[in-house]
């Protein structure tokens, strides 16, 4: 029963990291360029939420402010796009993944001067319910993260296999001179990406929020998406959720079972493994290119 | 402007352009070897400091500048290097072959990372990195006997011939000792640039598949990309471990690898001045801020607050402002005003215009 109770926990962290790991994987598979700073999205997404909803703060109604503040996020990651990753058009991945940390920092700080550097948590209606199931005990709000994150998996991944504009995404991705004269609005493509990967750093920020408590260095916790992203291969939407869950699972049964201070090695332990062993994750996508 | 005729096929390879530039970098290490008569004690820690970022910095240079591979991990060189001198010098082994064999042993630490590290591309390469320094703050807390874990360890100063070298008591020659390391590492980088081996660093940065097509064992010539860059870093991190002092499994996190890349980034990737320039920017930022936030502190009346996160923050918008405006950093700025005043009316706009590329993945779906 114990590691039952282990492993939902675990789930529901794992979803986290997997929401994050999608936004990552979004970006990756529409503009081949990675952002790292995708944690700290998710830190302000909620951030964001937390200024709407809080009684301190403005004190919208709950589903009020979810709106909003998704809209806010998705505006963010388009005028991101629009401002700073779309004059490096282009230019090598090296250079997009200096700059999103470095966006990264200046995220970081700004959240720190608006919302200070003290942990929050959001005021939510699902705070405080439980749902028992069989002798286990569930937040609603860790039922809440794996439904929510199921579902906006398997919706993106139908995005990206079926709908037209899904597949003129990929093919942006994989050869941006090809998919111009195929007639595909490159640019535009790049930033609707962009917005969706904003909201859905919000939707994790919002969840992240809810299940537990928030402040500007929580964006960090992107290291471990990345993890998971990489655990479940670049580019493969199933694969980040998966990763996720893997990472996310493996912490609490490594901290109880493992001795302390190795415990948390474990996830990163598990990365290396994963990039000496399969180079290209679990759900590789990359063959050796011929000449 | 100069023109400089070249009258013999060696002046193609010659480590200096002519003349005059030679004496130029004769007059610049002179005044800088000067520096502890005419700078203060503060100053003169300072200026130690850039100089061994700066090192640090010429390490990284060798790998990500010059052949193309990024790295997030080399805190963890540092690291290695630091606690490989430190414990070498406990162990009674005097400093002269302490700081070589911690140098070597870090290349051969790198070398053993590079091996897995040889398969991975671009970004994968970037997050393995990132693990690998992420993992080495636990490692130094699980290798306590060794390295002293959480509490950390202390280092005085060495000596060197009888003399003593350290950072508070004897200032003067540890600057210079930081400073010899400093010249000998570019002296030893430029010689590379030349050889048929650093010729081979930069065709894989520019294309694998060009390179290997042109004869360039790819593996090889990476893992002594890795080694050259690594055994760099170690050094750095020696020095870094004496200039502190003090240091434990926090000093050298992954923030400071970090902070190494934007560096180089900032310098100028691809050129030895970039590492330099760089960490002239990363030493007095520090300094600068403070300075500054006194100075708007008088101006309004009001006392000067501490804003957590601000250098950070600041240093992230320089970065930004710098890849979107400057990707070739402040030499690339520098090689611009230079070309302006030499060929004075005749500047172009677009003169380093770089062709437009497109990007092409190697995923198949």
């Amino acid at each position: 029963m114990d590691n039952a109770q282990l492993l939902i926990s675990g789930l529901a962290n794992g979803c986290v990291y997997g929401l994050i790991a999608l936004g990552f994987v979004l970006i990756y598979k529409a503009t081949e360029a990675v952002n790292f700073a995708q944690g700290d999205f998710m830190m302000l997404g909620a951030f964001v939420t937390i200024g709407l909803t809080n009684t301190e703060y403005i004190g919208l109604p709950f589903w009020l402010a979810l709106p909003i503040s998704l809209g806010v996020m998705g505006a963010l990651g388009y005028l991101v796009d629009r401002l700073i990753i779309r004059r490096l058009f282009g230019e090598s991945q090296t250079a997009v993944v200096i700059l999103t940390i470095a966006l990264g920092f200046v995220i970081r700080f700004v959240a720190g001067l608006i919302w200070g550097h003290e942990p929050q948590t959001l005021q939510n209606p699902l705070a405080g319910k439980e749902v028992r199931f069989g002798g286990l005990v569930l937040g609603m709000e860790d039922v809440a993260v794996i439904v929510v994150t199921l579902l906006l998996t398997w919706g993106l991944y139908v995005f990206f296999s079926k709908t037209r504009l899904g597949l003129a995404m990929q093919g942006a991705s994989q050869n941006q001179l090809a998919a111009y004269y195929m007639g595909i609005p490159v640019k535009r493509v790049q930033g609707f990406i962009w917005a969706l990967a904003g909201v859905v750093a919000g939707i994790a920020g919002i969840l992240f929020a809810a299940k537990g408590s928030v402040d500007p260095t929580s964006g960090l916790l992107g290291i471990k998406a990345f993890a998971a992203a990489v655990i479940g291969g670049f580019g493969s939407l199933p694969g980040a959720l998966a990763g996720g869950l893997i990472v996310g699972v493996i912490e609490p049964f490594a901290s109880r079972y493992i001795a302390a201070g190795y415990s948390q090695i474990a996830p990163y332990a598990l990365l290396l493994a994963v990039l000496i062993f399969r180079p290209h994750g679990l759900f590789s996508q990359i063959r050796v290119k011929k000449v | 402007m100069r023109i400089v005729f070249k009258t013999d096929y060696m002046q193609d390879i010659r480590p200096w352009k002519d003349g005059y530039q030679l004496v130029l970098y004769m007059i610049l290490l002179a005044v800088v070897a000067a520096a502890p008569w005419w700078l203060d004690d503060f100053y003169l820690g300072e200026l130690t400091n850039v100089l061994i970022w700066a090192i640090a910095g010429l390490g990284l240079m060798i790998l990500t500048g010059h052949t193309g591979q990024a790295s997030l991990g080399h805190a963890a060189f540092l690291a290695f290097g630091c606690y490989a001198h430190v414990v070498l010098i406990e162990a009674g082994v005097p400093f002269l072959i302490a700081f070589p064999v911690a140098g070597i042993l870090t290349g051969i630490a790198g070398v053993t990372v590079a091996i897995p590290a040889l398969r991975l591309h671009g970004i994968y390469l970037a997050i393995f990195t990132l693990a690998l320094s992420i993992l080495m703050d636990d490692i130094i807390v699980l290798a306590e006997p060794i390295t002293g874990g959480v509490a950390g360890k202390y280092m005085g100063g060495v000596e060197i011939f009888g003399f003593l070298v350290d950072r508070w008591a004897t200032p003067a020659p540890f600057f210079w000792l930081v400073l010899s390391v400093a010249v000998l590492v570019t002296l030893g980088y430029i010689n590379l640039l030349r050889s048929p081996l650093g010729r081979s660093f930069i065709a894989v940065r520019d294309s694998e598949v060009s390179a290997q097509a042109m004869g360039v064992d790819i593996a090889r010539t990476k893992m002594i990309s890795f080694a050259l860059s690594c055994a760099v870093t170690g050094w750095a991190g020696a020095l870094m471990g004496l200039y502190a002092g003090a240091f434990n499994n926090e000093t050298f996190s992954v923030l400071i690898s970090i902070q190494l890349l934007m560096m180089i980034v900032i310098g100028g990737l691809g050129s030895i001045h970039g590492a330099f320039l760089g960490a002239i920017v990363i030493g007095f930022l520090p300094q600068f801020l403070s300075i500054s936030k006194e100075y708007v502190g008088a101006l309004f009346g009001g006392n000067t607050v501490a804003i957590p996160g601000l250098e950070f923050g600041i240093f992230g918008m320089i970065l930004i402002a710098f890849i979107l405006f400057e990707p070739m950093g402040l030499y690339g700025r520098w090689l611009k005003i230079r070309t302006w005043f030499e060929l004075f009316p005749f500047y172009r706009k677009d003169m380093f215009k770089r062709q437009k590329s497109y990007l092409k993945t190697e995923r198949l779906r």
